[in-house]
């Protein structure tokens, strides 16, 4: 098998028995982004050169014994709306082209400690408002599985190099299915940690009450390791959770006897593809045979989560946003005279047409008059799609819905058409609007070989839970050995 | 109608900064007058992903401040975000307080001509400061200096209670001198640590409250008070001559002593309110404020009760040095040293007094320490200086503070009071002013007061004058 095929867990035991070393697996990764990135345009900004010298010195430190960590030397893509020190943060907006971050966000500090090895700043939806990272200012990324389909969004450019094999994992944020989306249609695991599990410092923020950053990996053992990392409370976010440190991979137990598995038949209606509906409903019948009770219930939210959605996360962008306005380390229009041209110009031209229009949406629900009818009416039933989650947990340890009602579309087919592309989101919306945790991970492929994502949703900080259920079913499934996308078969 | 028939309601929006060490959301120091940009962090530039932290002195000093001014204190608060583009603005949203304030409700009594007024206060919320722009009038460049962005503030809110530009003012220095008493804010006016956003309508005797203007980030009380007395006239003038007031905001000009509309679209700002979704909600339990309660520092009513009990000191007395938490402090600190209270008093209400009206300085400017005043008034005591050559000593130490042994050492202004030398001094007067020595000798007692005060003229007045007095006597008795 090629290096770059491995998980990181399997890199880790090869490292551990000498049949490779740092600079060999750096090199395989250097070498695979420079044959695929021309067709994949996964990257905004390729660090090759960069990890070679830091997998050289990662490496006489690890013979000097100055570094001992086990995941010393492995490397990782970071999504590019996630503040990197010295390297471009540009959220693949022509507005921050140029924007190198003076600071480290949190979750960098801790990748750095662990001395992974950054391998580059991964494309994405703009300022990560997207579901096709068609929205990306510089590049359209394609699906591995097939190349004239997109990787879904946001985080496209992360789920589509961890497909792709041009990092062994992944970095990518999710504020209302931005990792689960991208990896259901890439055919690899993401994960969307509960609300506070992960900082957000250092998260360039999109809507402030429902971004997190987590793992997009190749499997479910990578994905609890890259938690392990990633997590813990932060005294730079005053909303990350004060909860003690769990060990995530300890958590993989394999065993889902018990298990009580509500499947609510909301979300296997109307819109949503056949072939993804009886992918889901087969591998709920696996769970069956593994010992967990299954049980179809009423989950009657999801169209009051993505009304709900598009209202707070728009109103909390409209205001995150303003501090793009040409004056600081923005993009500033050269045809700009006056202060009012230099907001105005600059903004105009610097933002792209789906981030401009969410934030008049988000000017517009809190504008004064309005603001009870929408953004207050979108906070009620923020509550409401709590209280009713928090009903289905009272019965079941865990809600398993479709990831994405389809499988990847066509590069075009939904960039105009605002609305449908909003819908690619139905699934997945309502666990951010409730804060929960929930993963994607594949489950099978559609009649055209496209892979089709399984959402697992638990309780608040129940990670273990959703990781043990997704790992057990992970092993019966056997998706990475009986499928891969074209694209890797034909190298 | 007469001028007498209306009323006028004036409400204050008064701002004060907080004199914590750090920022509201993030460590940078609040120092002033830095190099331009040294004391900022990502946060308080409001760089891409960077995340408040809420200063716990910052709600503590919010909370004192609602204690001293009688308010109810929220013990379930919150903040918000307040919208708006300006580059002194980085994040392009200030962070304040909308709908949950720290403190509502509150209450402070003013001195007025008709005797004390209780002037309600509606609300006390904290907030951060924006930047500043410095216009570079060379290169015709604004530039950005975010060092005093995020330095936390507290925005006092006033009921329309205050009937005055005297009331006004009795208001806003009562206020600054709570605040300073608590030790929450400096109240540098001259560094704008201090300022008011200054409402005024008129209306008939017994009709519904006029039309407001508002003139914003006033920081001189002399200005507030000629805005208020202007605007007062003006308004009247209008309603007089059939027109009706505009709700605007205005300017002040110092300069022509009268108001001018801001441009229209300034004002039309709706700031789009929400609640600040990186910051989590202020919780506050009943021990927590009860033991902000308890460790309160004493208010200026009841210093000025202390002085009258137990240093009997007339009401003027008592009113000049505690008006200001700075006089107060010097004046105990230095009675304390020297032991000479009355004369400390004397030369606070005094002189230190004139000298800070003759250069527009506030008392917390005073440059010398308490010690440097203890000193002076010890040597006076010991006769090495007389209180004339004291005054001179005081203007000194404003100029240049130093050890007032040490000025006088230098300026050589030590007193006369070697007996040789004062009788050689008194012959020589005595000499020259026979008219006067008859006059003594005529039973005429104003004469020894001349003499003296030749004699002093004489030795630019350094000699003892108690000498100088017992040896003229003695002289022209022989």
């Amino acid at each position: 098998m090629n290096t770059t095929e491995l998980t990181v867990h399997e890199l880790v035991e090869k490292l551990e028995n000498n049949e490779l070393t740092i600079k060999d697996i750096t090199k395989a990764y250097v070498d695979r982004i420079a044959e695929k990135e021309p067709e994949v345009e996964a990257f905004a900004t390729t660090l090759t050169s960069e990890a070679v010298e830091q997998a050289k010195s990662i490496q006489t430190k690890i013979d000097n014994g100055e570094i001992t960590n086990k995941l010393a030397g492995i490397p990782i893509g970071i999504k590019d709306n996630i503040c990197t020190k010295g390297i471009k943060t540009t959220c693949s907006s022509k507005m921050l082209e140029n924007f190198v971050s003076p600071y480290d966000a949190t979750v960098m500090e801790k990748i750095n400690e662990e001395n992974l090895i950054n391998l580059g700043k991964l494309n994405m939806d703009e300022f990560a408002m997207g579901s096709s990272t068609e929205n990306s200012a510089f590049k359209t990324t394609k699906n591995p599985w097939d190349l004239s389909k997109v990787p879904g969004g946001s985080s496209g450019g992360s789920a589509a190099a961890v497909a792709a094999n041009m990092v062994p994992w992944a970095l990518g944020s999710d504020t209302g299915g931005s990792i689960r989306q991208p990896a259901s249609l890439c055919g690899v695991v993401g994960l969307k940690p509960t609300y506070g599990l992960v900082s957000r410092y250092g998260l360039v923020a999109f809507a402030s009450s429902l971004d997190q950053i987590g793992p997009i990996t190749k499997d479910v053992t990578d994905s609890a390791m890259l938690l392990n990392i990633i997590a813990g409370h932060d005294e730079k976010d005053t909303t990350s959770a004060n909860i003690s440190k769990k060990d995530y991979v300890k958590a993989l137990m394999g065993n889902v006897k018990g298990l009580k598995i509500g499947v609510p038949k909301e979300f296997f209606g109307e819109g949503i593809n056949e072939e993804v509906k009886k992918s889901i409903l087969e591998t709920v019948e696996k769970y069956k045979e593994l010992g967990a009770e299954v049980e179809e219930f009423s989950l009657d939210i999801a169209k009051y989560s993505l009304a709900a959605y598009y209202i707070i996360a728009c109103a909390e962008a409209s205001s995150n946003l303003g501090r793009f306005d040409g004056i600081r380390y923005t993009y500033r229009s050269p045809n700009a005279k006056t202060l009012e041209e230099i907001f105005k110009k600059s903004r105009s031209e610097g933002f792209g047409a789906e981030v401009k229009r969410r934030i008049i949406l988000g000017t517009y629900v809190l504008s004064a008059g309005y603001y009870d009818a929408y953004y207050k009416k979108a906070q009620k039933v923020r509550t409401m799609v709590m209280d009713e989650f928090n009903k289905g947990f009272e019965k079941y340890d865990l809600i398993i819905t479709p990831t994405s009602p389809v499988t990847a579309f066509g590069i075009g087919e939904k960039s105009n058409n605002p609305l449908e592309m909003y819908l690619a989101d139905i699934c997945t919306v309502s666990i951010n609007v409730a804060g929960l945790p929930a993963i994607s991970i594949p489950c099978g492929v559609d009649s055209k070989g496209l892979p089709i994502g399984m959402q697992i949703i638990g309780k608040k900080f129940n990670e273990e839970t959703i990781l043990n259920a997704a790992y057990s079913i992970e092993k019966e499934i056997k998706f990475r050995e009986k499928y891969k996308p074209e694209f890797i078969r034909e190298s | 109608m007469a001028r007498e028939d209306y009323e006028a309601v004036i409400g204050l929006e008064v701002h004060a900064e907080l004199s914590t060490k750090t920022k509201i959301f993030c460590n940078c120091s609040t120092k002033f007058g830095g190099a331009p940009n040294t004391q900022v962090c990502p946060v308080c530039m409001g760089m891409p992903g960077a995340l408040p932290v809420l200063n716990e002195k910052v709600v503590e000093y919010a909370v004192k401040a609602g204690l001293a001014t009688n308010c109810t204190i929220s013990k379930d608060s919150k903040n918000d975000r307040k919208n708006y583009f300006y580059p002194d603005t980085p994040r392009a949203y200030q962070i304040s307080q909308f709908d949950k304030p720290l403190c509502e409700h509150g209450f402070i009594e003013i001195d007025t001509n008709n005797g004390k007024k209780k002037i309600r206060i509606l609300r006390i919320h904290i907030e951060d400061d924006a930047g500043k722009l410095n216009h570079d009038d060379f290169s015709g460049d604004s530039l950005v200096d975010l060092n005093r962005a995020g330095v936390p503030l507290i925005e006092i809110v006033s009921e329309p209670d205050i009937a005055s530009a005297e009331e006004a003012d009795s208001y806003l220095k009562k206020l600054k001198s709570i605040l300073e008493y608590i030790e929450v804010s400096d109240c540098k006016m001259e560094e704008g640590s201090y300022r008011a956003d200054v409402n005024v309508s008129v209306h008939k005797k017994g009709e519904p409250l006029g039309t407001r203007t508002e003139c914003k980030n006033m920081s001189s009380f002399r200005s507030i008070v000629r805005e208020i007395e202007y605007e007062i006239e003006r308004q009247i003038d209008l309603l007089e001559s059939g027109e009706k007031v505009k709700q605007q905001t205005l300017r002040w000009d110092d300069v022509s002593g009268k108001t001018f509309a801001m441009r229209s679209k300034e004002e039309a700002q709706d700031y789009r309110y929400f609640p600040e979704p990186d910051l989590v909600a202020i919780k506050l339990s009943d021990e927590y404020i009860q033991n902000v309660k308890e460790n309160l520092p004493e208010l200026p009513e009841s210093r000025k009760e202390r002085y009258f009990n137990e240093y009997n000191m007339t009401e003027k007395e008592v009113g000049i040095i505690t008006a200001s938490k700075y006089l107060s402090d010097l004046f105990e600190a230095a009675s304390e040293i020297c032991g000479n209270r009355k004369a400390v008093s004397n030369w606070i209400i005094s002189d230190i007094s004139r000298i800070l009206n003759e250069k527009e300085m506030e008392p917390s400017q005073i440059p010398f320490t308490a010690e440097h005043l203890a000193h002076m008034v010890q040597i006076i005591d010991k006769g090495i200086i007389s209180s004339s050559i004291g005054k001179k000593v005081l203007e000194e130490m404003f100029e240049n503070p130093r050890e007032p042994e040490e000025i006088v050492k230098e300026k050589g202004w030590a007193q006369i009071s070697d007996e040789g030398e004062i009788k050689k001094i008194v012959c020589e007067i005595l000499e020259a002013n026979p008219q006067s020595v008859a006059d003594f000798k005529a039973g005429k007692d104003r004469a020894l007061g001349f003499l003296v005060g030749q004699a002093m003229k004489a030795t630019k007045g350094k000699a003892n004058p108690q000498m100088l007095n017992k040896m003229f006597i003695e002289e022209m008795n022989k």
